[in-house]
């Protein structure tokens, strides 16, 4: 199955890291990362850039769009980056995001395939 | 014995070798048909037909096949019409014939090792994690106990379309979702069980606690979670919690008579009646509970259920071994720091080395369990032993503010109207 994992952390939290915890921090979500790829149970993701260079762009149902600064939510965690992943069922997804090597929430959706 | 008498021990045997039965059926059905309504909806048709000829022909020698060849009969039509099913058909004629093996329920599983797994897949599935604690309740209480909708709904005082909408949810979510059904892996399994202990433990207070002028249904909530828990003990019996937890709804169950007066007043633990209590019973749960701690791998459920134990072996409340039991409660508090905990532990203080040092003891926990009506209550008793008459009013009456059980509120409103 494949599911839609996006990685939410505080980036005012990690903006606060010295800078060195930080890159020891992304050392290990590389290799962490790389070592799944390999193994097939990640197929695809991105780090994104911070929420301040995010743009919404809402469509009402008559066809109006109104383009905002910002992102969908407003929240102290944000969404900072996404993988997509193809494991057996949502025990081996849980199994797998749990070993996510830093401080983070991590929401697990099924995609729809078609 | 009488017609009646006979009668209704048939009824008895006959209710719970459905229940026994039907539970295995729909998790071998689930598994093969990865279908949970459709599962069911097969097991319901042919339970409808149990009920209707067993009480006139008795018990077939083997009810598990019986109420299997009856579902896949009335379900064989629907299973052909749709493809999905169709190669489905011949792994559930298989299975019926690994089914034969006559079954007595409450006895050791004689069926073989497949339906056992099944019905603890399911159990494990209905409290996965990634389900709501409420859903989890109601999944389990409608697809391992077989309650009717209705029936959950009465006993959680919830109306039926909330308890409809859970379950349709639940098992939405683990088809879209992908929850596995299966028994967790050795090194998952210890966190998982603890989950499903959690939901049987709190079915079983949800009816233990309600009152007795309740819905009967409320209070059979306990012997449901009653069955799960024996239920549970067969299919994992090195389990040590899941026999601690056993024993300690047994020994509850075994004293629930002397809770309540006949008129459904609550009747305190000093004041209980302990001729009325089963003996039998609180014998059995104990030597449970015995087995459960001589696999040396103590827990919570285990340590609530020996305090249970000291209870229910004291001939009277004053020659209770307090000792034993505070000092069970520091255990207890040492693996589950709660206040809750906390305070029976003060309480049993109060027994060991007088009211004073219970008193200093539970108002420590004002902090932490000013909201909770138990620690006013407690309070109230307590300064009252200690002659702090008017203090002891004001905690009843703030017991009394914040309590909701109609039997608690009714033994506060007494406690005040007598001093």
């Amino acid at each position: 199955m494949k599911y839609m994992v996006l990685i939410a952390d505080s980036e005012d939290e990690r903006a606060a890291t010295p800078e060195a915890d930080r890159m020891a921090a992304y050392g290990q979500i590389r290799s962490w990362w790389n070592e799944h790829v390999a193994s097939g149970q990640i197929l695809d993701g991105y780090q994104l850039q911070p929420t301040e260079t995010a743009t919404t762009v809402r469509r009402d149902p008559a066809g109006n769009v109104t383009v905002t600064d910002g992102p969908f939510v407003e929240a102290k965690e944000s969404v900072g980056g996404y993988a997509i992943i193809d494991v057996a069922d949502l025990d081996e997804a849980i199994s797998l995001i749990s070993g996510w090597p830093a401080e983070a929430a991590l929401e697990i959706r099924p995609v729809i395939e078609a | 014995m009488t017609v009646e008498s006979r009668r209704a021990a048939i009824d008895e045997r006959l209710a719970i070798t459905v229940r026994e039965e039907r539970s295995r059926l729909v998790a071998a059905l689930v598994r093969i048909l990865r279908d949970w309504d459709l599962a069911e909806e097969l097991v319901q048709e042919a339970t409808v037909a149990a009920l209707e000829t067993w009480p006139r022909d008795g018990i077939p020698q083997n009810p598990g096949a019986w109420l299997l060849t009856t579902a896949r009969r009335r379900g064989i039509d629907r299973l052909r019409r749709d493809a999905r099913y169709r190669d489905r058909l011949a792994i559930i004629g298989a299975e019926l014939r690994n089914m034969t093996t006559p079954h007595s329920p409450g006895g050791p599983e004689t069926g073989g090792p497949l339906d056992v797994d099944d019905r603890l897949r399911m159990i494990f599935t209905c409290c996965h994690p990634a389900l709501s604690r409420e859903a989890q309740v109601a999944l389990t209480l409608r697809t391992v106990a077989g309650l009717e909708t209705p029936a959950v709904a009465r006993a959680f005082l919830v109306p039926e379309a909330t308890i409809a909408q859970r379950i349709v949810r639940a098992k939405r979510k683990i088809r879209d979702a992908g929850i596995p059904y299966r028994v967790p892996e050795p090194a998952e399994l210890p966190a998982r069980l603890t989950q499903v202990l959690t939901v049987l433990y709190l079915v079983f207070n949800e009816g233990y606690l309600a009152s007795d002028g309740e819905l009967a249904e409320r209070r059979e909530l306990a012997r449901d979670a009653e069955w799960l828990g024996s239920l549970l003990v067969r299919l994992m019996p090195d389990e040590p919690e899941a026999l601690g937890l056993l024993a300690l709804m047994r020994l509850h169950l075994a004293r629930v008579d002397a809770r309540f007066t006949s008129d459904g007043a609550i009747v305190l633990l000093p004041d209980q009646d302990r001729g009325r209590w089963d003996r039998t019973a609180i014998e059995g749960a104990t030597h449970i509970l015995e087995q459960a701690l001589r696999m040396r791998r103590p827990g919570p459920y285990q340590l609530q259920a020996a305090i249970v134990a000291c209870h229910a072996e004291a001939p009277s409340y004053a020659e209770t071994d307090w000792a034993e039991v505070v000092a069970l409660y520091d255990r207890l508090l040492d693996l589950q720091p709660s206040p809750v905990i906390a305070l029976n532990r003060a309480l049993a203080i109060a027994e060991l080395r007088g009211p004073q040092e219970g008193l200093a003891a539970v108002s420590g926990l004002q902090g932490r369990l000013d909201g909770y009506h138990l620690y006013h209550a407690a309070r109230g008793v307590l300064l009252r032993r200690v002659g702090r008459t008017a203090e002891a009013r004001m905690a009843d009456e703030r017991a009394l503010a914040l309590a909701s059980n109609p039997a608690e509120r009714r033994l506060l409103e007494e406690r005040l109207a007598a001093n």
